[in-house]
């Protein structure tokens, strides 16, 4: 398989640290007098985009070009997928033009660990269906820790659709190898009782106040009805027992900071009051996005002959 | 004449509990003799010593794909595939294109069987007219053109009303119905086993109740019809236990268990990979128990293996983009023998059983028996030889298995239909 980014889940604590470490060194290079580096200059990278995105494909261009890196982006409704190409031939077709890696998303799950047996070139995972989103979880980590001392101990909630959330499962995930204690909440069919063996660590609530009890982090995701066949919650009564508002900050500490991964959905999931708050770091998340793809690409991409 | 003296080999027949070493001769078709010192003048001699000489293995499903489907197999590469499987008998099940919902498409198939087909080939029929699930299908007609069975397999007939009226129908022409049991609501969007594994790996689950809850309804309404009434490939403990009680209360309703789910559970899924997709799906290591324990008490009456070929362009695609369904003809004595016999969770003689009486008992094809004057169908398999499954080597047309490269310990020696050789280990 070739050496790519497919999940966090494969990774160890070692292997995220230096993630965390070089894309710490990159976030000095979000101001606005950076200086572009050669690091990658003479790569290419191909962006390959099956699902609508906004903030992900956007950084992951601008953290290539900040390391002089040739990128290329493609939205798969533009391409020949929409002739009938399967997504191997897509691929195949792709690497034959020989760019150093494909960042790829798509709504499939494990639609990148499927092409990763076939192909040579390494892939880095954008987002694959309900799986793992790594590079939203190494950002969503840096966030943390430029608030918090460690990501030891802390308690972090997360909040909404868990069963279809890539971003919840790769958050999992790492936060559980620093040993985060990670409590997950949501309307019952969007809880499973087997996400509590996700990974050591996990508790599950249906109750929001259980949930940002003492929590040093509260996560809101959306509720991805694209991803949904039936109305498992009532849409009306979401906002009332799942929406953060301000009156449950006032039920959490003053350190406690909320993230969410985006695009917010302002009076569904979160209120715009939290969302603008000083407690919001959600704008944070997306500039670290942005060091996170850079430390990402560097070692993906760097590693290789030109 | 053709004459065929099988020498030597242990001689196993459930249906009269016979098992010695012995000769087996062949005439004209027919089992002549069995027995030792045989005038075997002018006979072909096949040494059978070590080896087990069964009746003709029956493999009560199958998908042979033709009509309609030819570039995933045909009647004839299927066919191939059973034979160096091991198995004498086959039973195509009715979703092809068209579906074989009409005596043309019946006809069609047993003549097709008839002159290309190295195995018998008895086809099922269609419980609904396209299997829709809606009206029912020309099942008197059919039965007539030479259906054994009635199923609208890989399409659950859903409407209880339609359930009904097709076993009370089924019943008064002598015919079992055979239904795939999954509850399409409880199912919908699903591509695993609904489970751990699935929340892992984020794919769509099809929980254990889709079954449970057809299986539970349709025993009801056997019982209501008396029907003969048969459970396609049971995964779900629930269901093992319901038809343990169904048949505890005396009701005509039997089940069958695929090889790959007595051997894989969701938890052995290489991930994302569509050799493991299949429907049922591979189930928990709870579920992969009990269908064995059923084998084990009786409450399983038969192994089939759904063998359901799809080429390779359908199955090299994302995981919930491809088709549910593995071959599995050719791997079926081999995962039988492993996970059954060696382990010592049935003995040799029951595991016979399950590929021969048990499945004529259902269909009624006057087979499945190693008597003189029998139709002489012979399986002849081993128990030791270590043997490795390359897909390359495959009879079938279709490459969708999880078992390529998988190591075994005994397997199919050949086959005899009709009293010729119509595969032969080489």
């Amino acid at each position: 398989m070739a050496p790519g980014l497919l999940g966090i889940e494969g990774l160890d604590r070692a292997e995220i640290e230096s993630y965390l470490h070089r894309a710490k060194a990159f976030q000095s290079h979000g101001a606005s007098n950076f200086k572009k580096l050669d690091t990658l200059r003479g790569k290419l990278l191909v962006n390959l985009f099956f699902e609508n995105s906004t903030r992900t494909r956007t950084s992951f261009e601008i953290a290539a070009k900040r390391l002089g890196a040739d990128t290329i982006s493609i939205a798969a409704s533009g391409s020949s997928v929409t002739k009938g190409e399967s997504l191997v031939d897509t691929l195949n077709t792709l690497a034959a033009m020989r760019p150093h890696a494909i960042v790829m998303r798509h709504s499939a799950s494990g639609a990148p660990h499927f092409l990763a047996r076939h192909l040579e070139t390494p892939i880095i995972n954008a987002g694959d269906g309900m799986h793992e989103h790594p590079t939203q979880a190494l950002l969503d980590a840096l966030t943390i820790l430029d608030h918090k001392p460690a990501l030891e101990g802390l308690r972090v909630a997360i909040i909404g659709d868990i069963i279809h959330s890539r971003v919840a499962r790769s958050n999992v995930h790492l936060l559980s190898k620093f040993g985060a204690q990670i409590v997950l909440c949501g309307p019952a069919p969007m809880l499973p009782p087997d996400l509590a063996k996700l990974a050591p660590g996990v508790v599950l609530t249906h109750d929001i106040r259980e949930a940002i009890d003492g929590a040093d982090v509260i996560m809101m995701l959306r509720v991805q009805l694209e991803r949904q066949h039936e109305t498992p919650f009532p849409p009306g009564d979401y906002f009332r027992f799942y929406g953060l508002r301000p009156e449950h900050l006032t039920l959490t500490r003053q350190d406690t900071i909320v993230m969410h991964p985006g695009p917010i959905n302002r009076g569904r999931e979160i209120s715009s009051e939290v969302a603008d708050s000083k407690r919001s770091v959600i704008l944070n998340q997306v500039e670290n996005g942005v060091a996170v793809r850079m430390a990402v690409l560097e070692k993906v991409m760097g590693v290789q002959a030109a | 004449m053709i004459r065929i003296c099988i020498k030597n080999g242990r001689v196993m027949d459930p249906a009269s509990g016979h098992d010695a070493i012995a000769d087996v001769l062949i005439a004209d078709g027919k089992i002549a003799a069995i027995g030792i010192d045989l005038d075997t003048t002018g006979a072909e001699i096949f040494d059978a010593t070590g080896m087990i000489v069964a009746p003709g293995f029956i493999d009560m499903h199958v998908h042979l794909r033709e009509p309609g489907m030819e570039h995933s197999e045909t009647i004839e590469s299927g066919g191939r595939a059973a034979a160096a499987g091991g198995f004498t008998t086959v039973c195509c099940m009715p979703n092809t294109s068209p579906v074989n919902d009409s005596p043309v498409v019946t006809t069609y198939i047993i003549e097709r069987a008839r002159r290309l087909s190295p195995v018998n080939v008895y086809p099922i029929g269609a419980i609904t007219k396209g299997s829709l699930g809606e009206e029912l299908a020309a099942i008197g007609a059919m039965k007539q053109a030479g259906i054994v069975a009635i199923s609208d397999d890989g399409r659950p007939v859903m409407n209880a009303r339609v359930m009904r009226r097709a076993m009370e129908s089924a019943k008064a022409f002598g015919l079992p119905v055979i239904n795939h049991c999954e509850d399409l609501n409880l199912s919908a969007g699903g591509d695993m086993h609904e489970g751990f594994a699935s929340v892992r790996m984020g794919l769509r689950g099809i929980p254990a109740c889709s079954e449970d809850v057809m299986v539970a309804r349709d025993i009801l309404l056997a019982e209501v019809t008396g029907a003969k009434y048969h459970v396609a490939h049971i995964s779900a403990r629930h269901s093992v236990e319901m038809v343990r009680y169904a048949k505890a209360r005396g009701l005509d309703v039997t089940t069958e268990v695929c090889p790959h789910h007595f051997t894989l559970a969701d938890t052995d899924i290489l991930p994302y990979d569509s050799n493991f997709k299949m429907k049922p799906p591979l189930r928990s290591c709870f579920d992969v128990e009990a269908v064995t324990e059923g084998l084990a008490n009786g409450a399983i009456d038969v192994i089939a293996t759904d063998h359901a070929p799809h080429p390779g362009s359908e199955k090299m695609q994302e995981f919930e983009r491809c088709p549910f369904g593995i071959t599995g003809l050719e791997t079926a004595i081999g995962l039988s023998l492993e996970q059954l016999v060696h382990k010592g969770r049935v003995s040799l003689m029951r595991m016979i059983e399950m590929f021969t009486v048990n499945p004529d008992r259902i269909l009624k094809l006057g087979k499945g028996r190693l008597v003189a004057g029998a139709v002489a169908d012979i399986t002849i398999f081993d128990t030791d030889r270590a043997w490795t499954f390359d897909i390359n080597k495959s009879q079938s047309k279709s490459r969708n298995t999880p078992f390529h490269g998988r190591e075994f310990r005994g397997g199919q020696v050949a086959a005899i239909v009709n009293g010729r050789f119509v595969w032969r280990l080489t």
